[in-house]
């Protein structure tokens, strides 16, 4: 049983196994954040200054839906399947995956999907130009001829990511060791089933919308065509359907990884276990309730904003009960502040700040000031950057030691986190000023009333930017020098994926282990 | 494949189908049932007059607004833009309409009334937008509206606009069109 993996290329192409899908799902994400990225600072480089500068409108629209559409699809998403790849079956004690043959397909279609989509934006007409949200009709009756590339290129991802999540619920549900039962799972195994279901539920969904766009353009339909007696709004909720769930799904994983990490560095057991167990599922419950609240203006009955406004502010409750509890785990610990643990004190903090901007955008009334406003972009930003993308960074900190066998530089990796919290601070923070003063969204060129912050907003992006150079250097640089890790690498790590050695062998835990 | 795992994987993608399946057949007459329901889709069908005192005492301004759906070729507007009435007053206005074209269409005129709280207090006895609208190439018509406000307009209100989406429905109404030849 002990053959290791094959040689050359071929091993990536044909892999099943899920360490290796895992690694090239976390270095696709990892390419897709720098792609992403790249297209943020163009639009950033564009805002630093009111006018038009660099970039023409037409280009600007395109940057601003792609840079959504790559980070959330193509490194938020990818990189939690990743971690669920790599961890999921070492910490329930399953060998692999249950299926590994789909494991392999459903990464595979991913770098076609995403250079489908990049294509785009060499085409004639240019690249999807309406927003990440893609509304119709901008999308349909007024979207450039590449918008059919765009279409199918969601249709992989929403392929890839169906895929995953019928995977991901057959090995937990399926392969968990003796012993391992539901209520002993480690908390990032809780989070990933939930979001699993959510992603089965919804990615569906995705794929309708797009599907009835896709008729609409080419095969004479009118879902969200007026004329035909259709209805855009319709859209809107179809989307936002879907659209909601989606955010979950890209923050339960992170709510599993800081429940990993806080409780090692604290040397405490995590606070609360069962009562985040309920409360991820309570806030996955509720996400198919609020949908409309991304939609307050586009003139929904009275009765509707007031039980989308309440449904939403309930979502609070159990969000706090988490917050409390990561708290309630560090209160009165051992606490030391290694590169993760920084990043997911931060993730604490500042996803909380998120969370206060969202219960403002929730105030139905208040919502029509804020509505289209730089402020939610401050508000998804702090909830995503910090969100995900800190816990993220957090886990590669966390585990790589196990992955690759050898320990990143502390002291390298501190200067990464705080240039990463000052970057962010300062891109995002000012925006919640920029658009409570009332600056819209996606504009390239702005009333110089504004200039102050955009300044700011875009001094902080390139430090960011530069912060996850140094990530990628950090990574590297651990890969092929660090110092070897010991099996268990933290002092206070417990859980199964720690008892086995560091790098971890190629087949672990053929034969299941005892849990008691 | 173990048996436990082919009975989740199962059912997890027949989830996913009905899911897919659900986007096309339920969520949008389920969308347009809870217009209904709501009343969100309703800009009124004609209107009994009945006997009704008019009220003298208060004005609200009637504004009327036409615009084209995308393709739609035809010249479209108000003959009056704006109104004053006092509830209860029944009013006659015509909007303009002519093919531009050389061959025949039929188009359909879709109301739309602003603020939503006004909907059920606006009542339209007669209007265009109750028929389709068959005009030969080159021809013009004048479309009456006859209206009435009624007297329960919550205070508040002081301006309605009534605006007409004009679409072209020569397509779907075929069999009218060869009536007119």
């Amino acid at each position: 049983m002990a053959h290791g993996p094959a040689k050359g290329l071929t091993r990536w192409l044909y892999t099943t196994n899920h360490k290796d899908i895992g690694s090239m799902y976390l270095w696709f994400s990892f390419a897709m954040f720098f792609l992403g990225g790249i297209f943020a600072l163009v639009i950033r480089a564009e805002l630093f200054e009111p006018g038009l500068q660099i970039v023409q409108p037409e280009f600007f629209n395109q940057m601003t839906t792609m840079h959504g559409l790559v980070m959330v699809f193509g490194a938020v998403m990818p990189a939690f399947v990743g971690l669920a790849n790599w961890m999921v079956p070492m910490m329930i004690g399953a060998p692999d995956m249950a299926l590994p043959r789909m494991n392999n397909l459903s990464f595979w279609i991913l770098p076609f999907a995403f250079a489908m989509l990049a294509s785009t934006l060499f085409m004639e007409g240019g690249g999807p130009n309406f927003g990440w949200t893609f509304y119709a009709p901008l999308s349909t009756t007024y979207a450039p001829p590449s918008v059919t590339f765009f279409i199918f290129a969601i249709h992989i991802m929403g392929a890839s990511s169906i895929m995953g999540a019928i995977n991901i619920i057959a090995t937990i549900l399926n392969m968990r060791a003796p012993g391992m039962t539901l209520m002993k799972m480690p908390l990032f195994v809780w989070t990933w089933l939930i979001t699993a279901y959510l992603l089965i539920a919804v990615m569906p969904v995705l794929a309708g919308a797009v599907t009835m766009m896709l008729m609409d353009i080419h095969f004479g339909t009118s879902f969200f065509d007026a004329a035909g007696g259709g209805d855009p709004v319709l859209f809107q909720h179809v989307f936002w359907f879907f659209g909601h769930p989606e955010v979950y799904i890209m923050i339960l994983p992170a709510f599993g990884v800081v429940s990993a990490i806080i409780p090692t560095f604290a040397r405490k057991p995590l606070f609360g276990y069962s009562s985040m167990v309920y409360a991820t599922a309570a806030i996955a419950i509720l996400s198919f309730m609020v949908w409309a609240h991304h939609m307050f203006t586009v003139g929904l009955p009275f009765i509707g904003e007031w039980v989308f406004m309440i449904a939403t502010m309930a979502i609070a409750v159990p969000t706090g009960v988490k917050v409390f509890n990561w708290v309630t785990t560090m209160y009165k610990g051992a606490l030391t502040f290694e590169t993760p643990m920084l990043f997911s004190i931060a993730f604490v903090i500042l996803f909380t700040i998120g969370g206060f901007s969202g219960l403002m955008l929730a105030i139905a009334p208040a919502d029509f000031q804020y509505h289209d406003t730089y402020f939610v972009v401050a508000h998804f930003h702090y909830v995503l950057v910090p969100g995900a993308i800190f816990s993220i960074t957090a886990a590669v900190y966390y585990w790589l030691p196990k992955w690759c066998g050898r320990m990143y530089d502390e002291v390298l990796g501190k200067t990464h986190f705080w240039l990463a919290f000052i970057g962010l601070n300062l891109t995002f923070f000012p925006m919640h000023f920029s658009g409570l003063a009332g600056m819209p969204r996606r504009i390239p060129d702005y009333n110089p009333l504004f200039a102050n912050w955009n300044m700011l907003s875009s001094v902080g992006a390139f430090l960011f930017g530069a912060a996850q150079v140094l990530f990628l250097y950090i990574v590297i640089r651990a890969i092929v020098s660090g110092r070897k890790a010991t099996d268990q690498v933290w002092e206070g790590a417990h859980g199964l994926e720690w008892t086995v050695p560091s790098p971890a062998p190629y087949h672990t835990f053929t034969t299941p282990p005892k849990v008691d | 494949m173990e048996k436990g795992t082919r009975k989740t994987v199962l059912r997890l993608a027949l989830s996913a189908v009905l899911m897919f399946v659900a986007v096309f057949t339920i969520m949008p007459p389920l969308y347009t049932l809870l217009c209904e329901v709501t009343g969100l889709r309703k800009v009124g069908g004609a209107y009994e007059a009945e006997e009704i005192k008019v009220d003298a005492e208060r004005w609200v301004n009637v504004q009327f607004v036409a615009t084209h759906n995308d393709a739609m070729p035809w010249e479209f507007r108000p003959m009056t833009y704006k109104v004053k009435v006092n509830p209860g007053q029944k009013t006659v206005i015509k909007y303009f309409a002519k093919n531009n074209t050389d061959r025949p269409m039929v188009a359909q005129a879709v109301p739309s009334i602003t603020p939503f709280s006004a909907v059920n207090y606006f009542h339209k006895i007669e209007c265009f937008c109750f028929n389709h609208q068959p005009l030969e190439g080159g021809e013009s018509a004048e479309l009456g509206l006859e209206f009435v406000v009624d007297q329960d307009l919550p205070k508040q209100v002081t301006t309605i606009t009534l605006s007409y989406t004009l679409f072209d429905i020569t397509e779907q109404a075929k069999p009218g069109l060869a009536q007119l030849n």
